[in-house]
């Protein structure tokens, strides 16, 4: 107990900690029934998780009609694929939005990648003149957020013209992800041990080179984690987009989805099409999810909160 | 030996990303400082009004809405998510097959886009052709099919809190589970030693060694309600009679459709305000977990 006295200090506590000592043969003959407790909490929790995915899937594989039925129907009774074709057909098509949003994406992974791997091996690697005030800079993303920023934004990009371009979207993007990216680049960097590029330096070699044949290698899982999240925001953000893309051909996916519910809502939403339009987005993300969820882990515990 | 030239080789790698920083970050902070001082619209001249559209802000019932059903939405709904977010965290800490699988399913939702989930779960509460209301028909819970959204602002708003709860509470979950794990396992060991039931040590040994995590989870959790805008913008698009409008989305009306760009400046900036105060606090806390 004196291994953690502020845990069980009072006479009190220490009563109670004994009298359920005597309860755990109680609590051992239960045990077996609690893990079959635990075990069914986890699968309805799962249950109530996955539901409305699967929900999603099942309706957008619906036919036409029974997409619109009143009540709907828990599972099709046919499987089609009218809902994607609608979608494909859909205003200018999905082929464009879908191109538009990975345009954007890929756009916001190069910026970020471009942009935070020489700051960070900068600020970790070099004694940069004011470095505290320059990071301060740097994070000033997570202290503004970009939401506010969208007035002026706005502004400047039709003075530039760069509203309703991907690049212009794409720039917002970037700045949104800029603050966390510059944290995981420049731990990264830090992490990379100093005897190697001093011998690097030994031999020759410059900062350039040091950062290309040295540094890069021993940071590419940090690259992955940045250009996955730079890739998640890009996909899925909907108020900058609907704010610099005004031209219904410059759509991303989650803009044509927001307007289709929107344009249909007065002749009747097309369901169907709507919900193949959230399994068309969710897709990628999962996707990526799945294959990267390392990477993801490691930025979330790194950068997510900081 | 080139100490001198080394730092100024830094500054030049750390160059591109402060010019965008100061391009597209802090000119435009300079420049909604500006525009929040005028009239300013993109087809009239701007004309400078001081702070006008400060006061012009202070007597607009709109904003006072906004700001309290914001406020109010972020009081509901921080609560929620962090209890939630532990007790499935507690769950699911042990890495165990089912546990884990659990806690990936729960985080699962976290990935996905805040738009299209908003439409899912818009769907999914839609009067006619919505699975919750059959469901709870189905189930005897209701006679007759629920309007959720655009007739009653409280009924609207806890819809979209149970989207948004599935949405996001993963998120804290993967946090306080790596916090939990982060403990070491003697304490937990010697307090089952010492008879402790499980909810002791809950209590004593795993909420006070979390208590950090938790705080910080609560403040990026505020900041993000504070600044909701996809779900209401998808779920509600603001009604019934801009109700349900936050205060991000108010902005968006007043700068974007009605193009009062100057008034929108000045908007931001008190929301800006607002947001300044919940992040310092986060840096601050951060700062001292670092220590």
């Amino acid at each position: 107990m004196s291994a953690f006295p502020h845990v069980a200090g009072t006479g009190i506590e220490r009563a109670r900690a004994q009298r359920s000592a005597a309860a755990g043969l109680m609590e051992g003959l239960i045990r077996g029934r609690r893990k079959y407790l635990v075990a069914a909490i986890c699968v309805a929790v799962c249950t109530v998780m996955l539901l409305p995915l699967l929900a999603s899937v099942l309706a957008s594989l619906k036919s036409t009609e029974e997409a619109a039925a009143v009540p709907p129907t828990y599972f099709p009774h046919a499987l089609s694929l009218d809902s994607y074709k609608r979608l494909w057909d859909y205003q200018a098509g999905l082929p464009t939005y879908f191109s538009n949003s990975l345009g954007a994406a890929l756009l916001t992974i190069i910026f970020c990648l471009a942009l935070t791997v020489p700051a960070g091996y900068g600020l970790a690697k070099f004694r940069v003149p004011a470095k505290e005030a320059l990071f301060v800079v740097l994070l000033l993303g997570l202290i503004v957020p970009y939401q506010a920023l969208l007035t002026p934004l706005f502004f400047l990009f039709v003075q530039l013209k760069l509203h309703n371009s991907l690049v212009g979207l794409a720039i917002v993007h970037t700045a949104i992800q800029l603050p966390f990216s510059i944290y995981v680049m420049r731990n990264a960097f830090e992490a990379v041990p100093r005897e190697l590029e001093e011998a690097a330096t030994m031999d020759g070699c410059n900062s350039f080179q040091v950062l290309v044949h040295i540094c890069l290698p021993a940071v590419v899982p940090a690259m992955i984690t940045v250009s996955l999240f730079a890739f998640i925001t890009s996909w899925n953000e909907l108020l900058a987009a609907l704010v610099i893309m005004n031209k219904d051909s410059s759509f991303t996916l989650p803009l044509i989805l927001a307007a289709a519910r929107q344009q249909t809502s007065i002749g009747g939403t097309d369901w169907g099409m709507l919900q193949a339009g959230i399994v068309i987005s969710i897709i990628p993300c999962m996707a990526f999810y799945l294959l990267l969820q390392k990477y993801y882990m490691a930025g979330f515990l790194s950068g997510a909160v900081k | 030996m080139h100490a001198r030239a080394s730092r100024y080789i830094g500054l030049l790698y750390v160059t591109p990303a402060l010019a965008f920083v100061l391009v597209f970050t802090v000119y435009p902070l300079a420049q909604m400082m500006w525009m929040s001082l005028h009239n300013w619209s993109l087809i009239a001249p701007k004309k400078y009004i001081g702070f006008g559209n400060f006061a012009k802000a202070w007597n607009d019932p709109q904003v006072w809405t906004s700001l309290e059903f914001t406020l109010k939405y972020t009081a509901i709904i921080t609560p929620i998510l962090m209890i939630l977010g532990y007790l499935a965290a507690l769950l699911t800490a042990e890495n165990r097959p089912l546990r884990q699988f659990t806690r990936s399913v729960i985080f699962a939702p976290v990935v996905i886009g805040l738009g299209a989930s908003s439409l899912l779960w818009y769907w999914l509460f839609s009067y006619d052709f919505g699975l919750i209301n059959r469901a709870l028909i189905d189930l005897g819970v209701i006679a007759r099919p629920v309007v959720w959204f655009g007739a009653d602002a409280d009924v609207a708003m806890w819809a979209v809190i149970a989207s948004i709860v599935w949405k996001v509470v993963g998120f804290g979950t993967i946090l306080f589970v790596a916090a939990i794990h982060a403990i070491p396992t003697e304490l937990s060991e010697a307090a089952m030693v010492d008879g402790a039931s499980y909810w002791q040590r809950v209590r004593k040994i795993t909420l006070p060694l979390t208590a950090k995590t938790i705080l910080l989870v609560t403040l990026v959790s505020i900041i993000g309600s504070l600044l909701a805008f996809d779900q209401f913008y998808i779920m509600t698009a603001g009604q019934p009679r801009n109700l349900t409008a936050t205060s991000v989305f108010m902005i968006y009306l007043n700068s974007f459709p009605y193009l009062k760009l100057g008034y929108g400046a000045a908007l931001s900036l008190i929301l800006a305000g607002i947001i300044l105060v919940c992040t310092v606090l986060q840096m601050l806390l951060s700062r001292r977990s670092h220590a």
